[in-house]
């Protein structure tokens, strides 16, 4: 009994497997399997929805001193059903003008590429939906077909603020996932493989203590690549109404949403599994039922930061993001990769690479931060913005 | 059950290109081409090449393709459906289609294409495989490709670039 609970998802799949296999054959059995694992995953967005808002708006409420909703029952968990209720009974509306097909099959591809995202991410020692041996990059390619539905959303839709923030969007995104793949392609180095699985098995240590520069630079593109503040002039209310989802209603704009806050979850999770340690924590190889609670806690607290920072930060600029990440986020990853490929050559001990390699991303960190500091005093000095001298 | 999928795949891909040349809007067209893309990535994936296929994704689907679609947001006139559907010079580059489409079945008829299946690697090994074999034999022409990428890259910069007046 007790063993059976040690490794609980592990041995409830193959209990269920075995209840199939007495009644159907084996191909079905596949099929059902592939079915359930599909269904279960393909409802990760939408749960994340239902929860991430309400932990979201309780959050920001409380960085800005509000309470946040509360009228919906205890500390207003269900508010996010009643805004999920309202919403599908909102008329649906196209505009005049707009490309039919393309505008009703955008929602739709959007939300299929935040569901796929979770094919490849481990909750816990075998709990996996595809353990692919190209997981790492598959994470990034099928983050790309994102950018297409963001365009297609934003041509279709025969508006000239969803244009502009489809277009802010593609050149956000094409930006940012250079040193997402960057800081990805040191993971992988690191641990020898690209499969998700095999990157969680390979930290022993987790490698955002290894490497803080890749984390900070994933860190950072996934909050840009999600369109979250600071990055989140994609969708500046103040200048593009609503950026690219403007013209929708209803369950299509529904869809955004729920890709919205499925790819802030997924890019968590991800973070987790490349630089945390994903199921990895104390007795979790033990007893292996403990790897999805470790799993979602710090998931969670990757989410918790990323509302903390968007709560206190503000905006960017169209090109102070660009800026930000060719000239400061595209060499430090470089630096990063490169000093990361020398150091797991050089014939010293395990340890001994480690403190190299964490020594030298504390170097990058340290000159990154330095010419940053540097340019931002020029930028105040040609501005005239130093407090000392506007006061004279 | 394979031959079943390549079909399916064969003819999404094979519609999807004929749409690209076929459809009015440019936009429409640059649509039906990431489709094409897709069902390519779709054929790898029945070749067991999924690297390759993920590649296709993420550099044809996710980059070019995109790029593309700028390229027809930003150009000034070729979003009016009413644009003319050929220039002076489409003799010239039909021309050179045929040629083209001559010098590739030239070439695939007469490569010894191997038809019985070999024990292909497993799929982890394909990409160390991969990996290795760019490095150490196809070591000059990786290099040459990057050495044409950074050509690339500098031009556009010096094109793009602002004079300083």
């Amino acid at each position: 009994m007790f063993d059976y609970i040690r490794n609980f998802f592990v041995n409830l799949g193959t209990s269920w497997t075995n209840w199939l296999n007495s009644f159907l054959p084996e191909p079905a059995v596949t099929v059902v399997n592939f079915l359930v694992i599909g269904i279960i995953l393909v409802m990760m967005p939408v749960i994340a929805t239902l929860t991430l808002t309400w932990m979201e708006r309780k959050v920001i409420g409380r960085i800005q001193n509000r309470i946040g909703p509360n009228r919906v029952g205890p500390w207003g968990i269900f508010q996010a059903i009643a805004d999920a209720v309202k919403m599908l009974v909102k008329e649906d509306i196209v505009p005049d003008g707009a490309d039919r097909p393309v505008f009703n099959l955008a929602p739709i591809l959007i939300a299929a590429g935040a569901a796929l995202l979770w094919a490849v991410i481990p909750f816990g020692r075998g709990m996996v939906g595809a353990d692919l041996n190209i997981g790492v990059i598959y994470l990034v390619a099928v983050g790309s077909i994102t950018t297409v539905a963001v365009i297609m959303a934003g041509w279709a839709s025969n508006n000239k603020f969803a244009l502009i923030g489809a277009f802010r969007v593609v050149a956000q995104l094409l930006s940012y996932e250079v040193p997402m793949i960057l800081s990805i392609a040191a993971v992988a180095l690191i641990a020898g493989t690209m499969s998700t699985m095999g990157v969680v098995e390979a930290q022993q240590v987790p490698f955002a203590l290894l490497m803080p520069v890749a984390f900070i630079a994933y860190f950072v593109a996934g909050s840009a690549e999600v369109g979250r503040a600071p990055f989140d002039l994609l969708e500046a209310d103040s200048e593009i109404v609503a950026g690219y989802f403007v013209e929708y209603s209803g369950l299509k704009f529904g869809w955004f949403y729920i890709a919205e806050y499925g790819n802030l979850f997924a890019i968590s999770a991800i973070a987790t599994t490349l630089f945390l340690g994903g199921w990895r924590g104390p007795f979790s190889h033990e007893v292996p039922a403990l790897g999805p609670l470790y799993f979602i806690i710090k998931t969670i607290l990757v989410v918790f930061l990323l509302m903390w920072i968007r709560g206190t930060w503000p905006r960017f600029r169209i090109d102070q993001m660009l800026g930000f990440a060719w000239k400061v986020l595209v060499p430090a990853t470089l630096a990063n990769l490169l000093w990361v490929a020398v150091i797991l050559k050089l014939p010293v001990p395990q340890l001994v690479q480690w403190v190299l390699m964490l020594g030298g991303n504390l170097l990058i960190i340290f000159i990154a931060a330095t010419m940053l500091g540097r340019a931002a005093k020029r930028y105040a000095e040609a501005h005239n913005l130093n407090p000392a001298s506007s006061a004279v | 059950m394979q031959q079943l999928m390549f079909i399916v795949i064969s003819a999404v891909t094979l519609i999807s290109a004929a749409l690209v040349v076929t459809t009015r809007s440019l936009f429409r067209s640059a649509l039906w081409l990431i489709l094409t893309f897709f069902g390519i990535a779709g054929l790898f994936i029945l070749l067991h090449a999924e690297f390759l296929a993920i590649a296709q994704i993420l550099i044809y689907v996710g980059a070019i393709s995109t790029l593309i679609i700028f390229a027809i947001m930003l150009s000034r006139g070729v979003m009016d459906p009413n644009a003319r559907r050929f220039n002076d010079q489409w003799g010239l580059v039909a021309g050179f289609a045929a040629v083209f489409f001559v010098l590739l079945t030239a070439i695939m008829t007469r490569v010894p294409w191997q038809t019985t299946m070999a024990p292909a690697p497993m799929a982890a090994e394909a990409i160390q495989l991969l990996g290795r074999e760019l490095v150490t034999p196809y070591a000059i022409p990786f290099e040459v490709a990057s050495v044409l990428l950074v050509v690339a890259m500098i031009g556009a910069i010096i094109v793009a670039r602002e004079r300083e007046s």
